[in-house]
């Protein structure tokens, strides 16, 4: 099996979510649940593998597996981890857990599909992080869509056809910009699909500036990054809580990956030439998304504008081309899945007692449930940045990044230190303070014990990476390294 | 047991006491809660006054706990610097915190949060001492949001009070305003000196004196000057200096001990530390030292005036506060480092005191804070009453008090400093001193001497007090329970002495030898020096000296006014109508940032949402699927049902695209 750990990082979460199917209709939705439940920590613990026995000093692919696949086209079977994907499927696997868990009570309708739809997910995404091949990577970044689809448009709420197809409509274009890219890769790199093969294919600049637009909008949208960004606040608000925890913690994180995979090595000269455009995008992202975040009166589309505004960082920092910067994109990432999923949750927590996301429904909640207000300022802390929590070190790490490349993009960068703290902590306020006006309000029970274990595990994540970052950083440090010695280089005929 | 493990031990006691009260509260109960956070903070001082030994025998220690991040070279580090300004601040934090803690006992007693009050000022006593024992900017701004957040939290203690959590809101936001500032700076350190590192900062300091940057156009920039001013922008939030005041007034909707500990004695003393220890870096920069001086005057003395017209105990300390923060400021824009230290911790001692003595009286009033509803409570709280008076001397400066010493230094410090700016900011401290006499004794004369008005306080509204409620009504008021006139006594004692005893160590002595650095540019320190001649001398010659007249002037018309003709300040009131609705209005600050940063930055927000992503993008958006289905209705016509139609045409598409491409290189 350790040749093949990353085929069962890939396969065992679809094989545990088709098993998870067959369980059939919601007569045996227990069945379905611990099922999906042991489908996930096997996922999970198949996972860790990667951690244990990576090795940090090689920026060389690891766990490495190569198979024929479509032998006429030169396509393989090609799957391999380094610093930079590592880290990102555990996230994925350890996510998929808390997700199972999420839905356990709160899912009652078709539970089998339901959680089916993640496991499932749960493997294509990891199957993205870790092609190496093109058309492999294709296909994983493609399927992942559809359980996300379904999981919109099957379990969300009122206006999901409008969500999804918004959705659908975005990516399209970008999907088929990309494939169209990749075609044209093959024929330049004189018949590969092996995506380091591409690193180091010629391109001419013209080339390499149509490419980096089509990667753009492919990857663009998904981070979302402004202004592609309108369909996530609508999706989130659809999704139910499950979907939002693994749209906002992990679909968003496969379009960033997708400019540290594709775009920074592939076109590296028109990356350098167009740095300023991403960069200003990103800017924006963080200052005017910010602005829009303060004005929301629903708690979803409030943290949905939140992730925006953090996967701003993620894209500022990596075309700063130096590894505080990378690394600290990459930094944000991970800290934005424990601290966006856990604000999901906390919505979930709330929307399943009260059945309301507006926050003018709510106020006074910590008298009611003081221990999920506790977790609520954590998590809230962390959104906004505070140190000691991990929402800090990424964006610290991308700001001191900036300040050395230009002081006004770190000027810009460093709003969030305002906004951030204003949108989620005037939010928190009238939430979770003040006097109980609503009486529903009155009647809401403190978390229970599953509940609280979600929260707990998140908590210890997401201070665990604040005092200590040292880990996440030295996995990915020598992969990022290399990648920017490779993007220093010039790829022109 | 060595010393290292020592260092820890202090930060780490009250950590341990404050998670201890704050997850387990129900399980160990009040009596548990209360036990915990006070032995851990005793530890904590324990352990300080030994390091502080430690470090007068010559001892100094500069290490790292552990390694936060590696990128390559550059380091991050959790780590210690214990020297004399080091050890300083830690006895001045476990010291008020203890007396705070135990004074807690008695004022929060009837709280039902009161193992969750502990747990946060225990916390806050860790994230205090981190911040002034870090050795690198990391740490620091740890620590510095660290005790942001804790301050957040204990101004919203009362969280069902409306304008405690939007005092407490503000707090941060505002805060926050300044953190951005500091987080550029320590960004404009780690770009130009590669390392976060105190000692490796500034000991390449003086080489990059003359370094330029340009920030916007073609103008140069002094490295020192803006590094300087953005970290200070940080200063300027936590320590409350104008334009940033805004939020300590507001705080004091938090419960007294907290206004005693962390916005007066403590936490917003943190910006004052800062600059003292980022001397290196300051004394490379007159520009920086003229903006720190100008920004210190502003404050001493114009919220020196608001304390005038304050009616609410709390208030009128807080202003006092707010224009003592300023004098700080003052002396170190006068590179008067150890002064303004100095006069930190003097008055730690003092304001604490005063800030706690007004607790109990709030208690004994029942929780009405009006002065203009107190008088008299002299011979009902003899020993309120007697630290009351010793912590407004020693904050007036009377001579022999703590306060004077280092008041009275700071006044010559300005006096002496070659800065342009100099002149102008004595004015505003001497006017200051007049101001400072003024308000304290207005406010003492009101509480404990001329009539009992008490008895004729309209009966206030007890749900707006939150739960700071103690039951008893009625009856005439009694001095408070030990635990609370303990702590009073404990620092009233340094409050009246510790000016005398270190003045001369810790000004013109060796006390904090290389810890602060005075470039020979600004020879403030050894002019003032030359004029002194001991403590006792120091304190006789300044009945002849105009600070010590103005103080008198300051305490005889507040006599006269509250005492002999209390009908004159209505009239002037009357009189001057603007100019004290002008001050009761605080200048309109609150008003103003209000109007245009909070509402504002709302608007814009919703203007950019409605305008930017619901009408021109989404409407992008849903014009494009508009259009697509239009163009379906039309394309719907090639739909033939023939598979080799289609996969002729995707082959023809493929094949364009390709082509197209390749021709590209």
């Amino acid at each position: 099996m350790s040749e093949h750990i990353l085929t069962f990082v890939v396969w065992l979460p679809i094989l545990a979510g088709v098993l998870v199917l067959a369980t059939g209709s919601d007569r045996n939705a227990p069945l379905a649940r611990w099922i999906a439940l042991a489908g996930a920590l096997a996922g999970l613990a198949v996972a860790i593998p990667l951690a244990s026995g990576f090795d940090t000093s090689t920026s060389a692919m690891q766990f490495v597996e190569k198979a024929p696949w479509i032998p006429a086209f030169n396509v393989f079977y090609h799957l391999g981890v380094d610093g930079i994907s590592m880290p990102l499927i555990l996230l994925n696997s350890f996510t998929t857990v808390l997700v199972v868990i999420a839905g356990w009570q709160v899912i009652q309708d078709r539970v089998a599909q339901y959680m089916a739809a993640f496991l499932i997910m749960s493997g294509l995404i990891n199957g993205a992080f870790a092609a190496l091949d093109g058309i492999l990577f294709y296909v994983f970044f493609e399927g992942m869509l559809i359980p996300l689809y379904l999981i919109v448009g099957v379990w969300g709420g009122p206006n999901r056809v409008y969500a999804a197809f918004k959705f659908f409509l975005y990516t399209l274009a970008g999907s088929l910009l990309m494939l169209v890219s990749f075609i044209y890769l093959y024929f330049q790199s004189g018949g590969s699909f092996d995506i380091q093969t591409w690193h180091t294919t010629t391109l001419g600049m013209t080339a390499q500036t149509l490419m980096f637009f089509a990667f753009l909008l492919a990857f663009g949208v998904k981070v979302p990054m402004w202004p592609v960004h309108t369909w996530l606040p609508d999706a989130h608000v659809e999704a139910p809580t499950g979907g939002s925890v693994v749209l906002a913690a992990i679909t968003l994180k496969v379009g960033a990956y997708g400019f540290l995979r594709f775009i920074l090595p592939i076109v590296p000269d028109a990356s350098h030439e167009l740095a300023w455009l991403v960069i200003t995008l990103s800017l924006i992202a963080v200052a005017y998304i910010g602005l829009v975040a303060l004005a929301q009166s629903d708690m979803k589309k409030l943290i949905a504008y939140s992730s925006i505004a953090h996967m701003g960082f993620v894209t500022l920092g990596f075309f700063l081309f130096n590894p505080l910067g990378v690394e600290g994109g990459l930094v944000q990432m991970i800290s934005h899945g424990f601290v966006s999923a856990a604000l999901f949750l906390c919505i979930g927590v709330m929307y399943d007692r009260l059945h309301s996301r507006q926050i003018k429904d709510y106020g006074g909640l910590v008298h009611k449930m003081p221990v999920f207000a506790a977790f609520f300022m954590l998590f809230a802390m962390a959104n906004a940045g505070l140190p000691a929590t991990s929402g800090f070190v990424g964006e610290f790490m991308v700001i001191m990044a900036a300040v050395e490349v230009n002081f006004w993009y770190a000027f810009v960068a460093a709003t969030t230190l305002i906004f951030g703290a204003a949108y989620t902590l005037w939010m928190y306020k009238r939430v979770v303070f003040g006097k109980v006006t609503n009486p529903h309000v009155e009647a809401m029970s403190d978390l229970n014990a599953r509940e609280w274990l979600l929260m707990t595990v998140l908590a210890v994540c997401v201070l665990g990476m604040g005092l200590y970052p040292k880990p996440f950083t030295d996995v990915m440090h020598v992969s990022v390294v290399d990648l920017l010695a490779h993007v220093a280089q010039s790829k022109l005929p | 047991m060595d010393m290292q493990t020592l260092y820890l031990i202090i930060p780490l006691a009250p950590l341990v006491g404050a998670l201890l009260a704050g997850l387990f509260g129900r399980l160990i109960g009040r009596t548990g809660a209360h036990v915990v956070t006070i032995v851990g903070v005793a530890v904590s001082f324990i352990a300080s006054v030994l390091v502080f030994q430690d470090v007068l025998a010559g001892h100094t220690y500069n290490g790292s706990v552990y390694t936060w991040m590696v990128l390559g070279d550059l380091r991050f580090e959790v780590g210690f610097l214990i020297d004399s300004l080091t050890t300083m601040m830690m006895l001045v934090v476990t010291f008020v915190s203890l007396m705070v803690h135990i004074y807690t006992i008695g004022y929060m007693r009837d709280d039902p949060g009161y193992q969750r009050f502990f747990s946060y000022i225990s916390l806050f006593t860790f994230a205090m001492l981190m911040l002034v024992m870090s050795n690198n900017f990391l740490q620091l701004f740890f620590g510095w949001e660290a005790v942001g957040l804790v301050s957040y939290l204990l101004i919203g203690f009362w969280y069902e009070k409306e304008t405690a959590i939007y005092a407490n809101l503000k707090a941060f936001l505002v805060n926050r305003v300044g953190d951005f500032g500091f987080i550029l700076g320590i960004g404009l350190v780690l770009a130009h000196f590669g390392s976060l590192d105190y000692a490796t900062v500034f000991a390449q300091a003086p080489s990059l004196a003359n370094n330029t940057i340009t920030i916007w156009g073609d103008k140069a920039w002094s490295l020192m000057t803006v590094i300087g001013i953005l970290l200070f922008i940080g200063a300027m939030g936590k320590s409350a200096q104008f334009p940033l005041h805004v939020w300590l007034p507001d705080s004091m909707e938090g419960p007294t001990p907290i206004s005693a500990l962390i916005h007066a004695a403590t936490m917003v003393t943190a910006g004052i530390f800062m600059v003292a220890r980022m001397s290196p870096l300051y004394e490379l920069s007159d520009v920086a030292l003229s903006f720190i001086m100008v920004i210190g005057a502003i404050t001493a003395l114009f919220m020196g005036f608001l304390g005038i017209v304050q009616n609410d105990i709390k208030r009128v300390v807080a202003y006092s506060t707010l224009s003592q923060l300023g004098y700080m400021t003052v002396a170190l824009g006068a590179s008067a480092y150890s002064v303004a230290v100095f006069h930190l911790m003097t008055h730690a001692f003092f304001k604490a005191l005063l800030f706690l003595a007004a607790g109990s009286v709030i208690i004994a009033m029942h929780h009405n804070q009006d002065i203009r509803y107190m008088g008299g409570l002299k011979k009902y709280m003899p020993i309120t009453w007697i630290t009351s008076l010793i912590g407004s001397l020693a904050l007036i400066g009377t001579p022999f008090l703590s306060g004077f010493y280092s008041k009275e230094t700071i006044i010559e410090a300005v006096k002496l400093s070659h800065l342009p700016v100099a002149a102008w900011a004595y004015w505003a401290v001497l006017i200051g001193v007049f101001v400072t006499a003024f308000y304290s004794f207005r406010m003492y004369f009101l509480v404990f001497h001329g009539k009992e008005r008490f008895h004729n306080a309209h009966h206030h509204d007890d749900a707006s007090h939150g739960q700071d409620d103690h039951g008893h009504h009625g009856g005439v008021p009694h001095e408070t329970p030990w635990v609370v006139t303990g702590p009073l006594l404990l620092l009233a004692l340094p409050s009246l002495a510790i000016g005398y005893m270190t003045i001369e160590p810790m000004l013109y002595g060796n006390f904090f030898g290389n810890a602060i650095t005075v470039s020979d540019r600004h020879p403030v320190m050894v002019e003032l020096n030359q004029h002194f001649n001991g403590a006792m001398a120091y304190a006789l010659h300044a009945f002849v000296t105009v600070p010590f007249w103005l103080a008198v002037a300051g305490v005889g018309l507040s006599a006269y006014f509250y005492l002999v003709r209390p009908d004159i300040p209505a009239a002037l009131q009357k009189r001057f109508a603007f100019l004290h609705t002008l001050l009761v209005n605080k200048y309109w600050f609150d008003e103003l940032y209000s109007f245009v940063f909070a509402k504002g930055a709302r608007l814009l927000g919703a203007g950019l949402w409605r305008g930017g992503d619901r009408a021109v993008i989404d409407g992008a958006v849903n014009g494009t699927a508009h259009l697509v289905e239009r163009f379906s209705r039309l394309v719907k016509s090639f739909q033939s049902g023939y598979i080799y139609h289609y996969a002729f045409a995707m082959l023809i598409g493929v094949f364009v695209l390709v082509s197209w491409f390749a021709r590209l290189n």
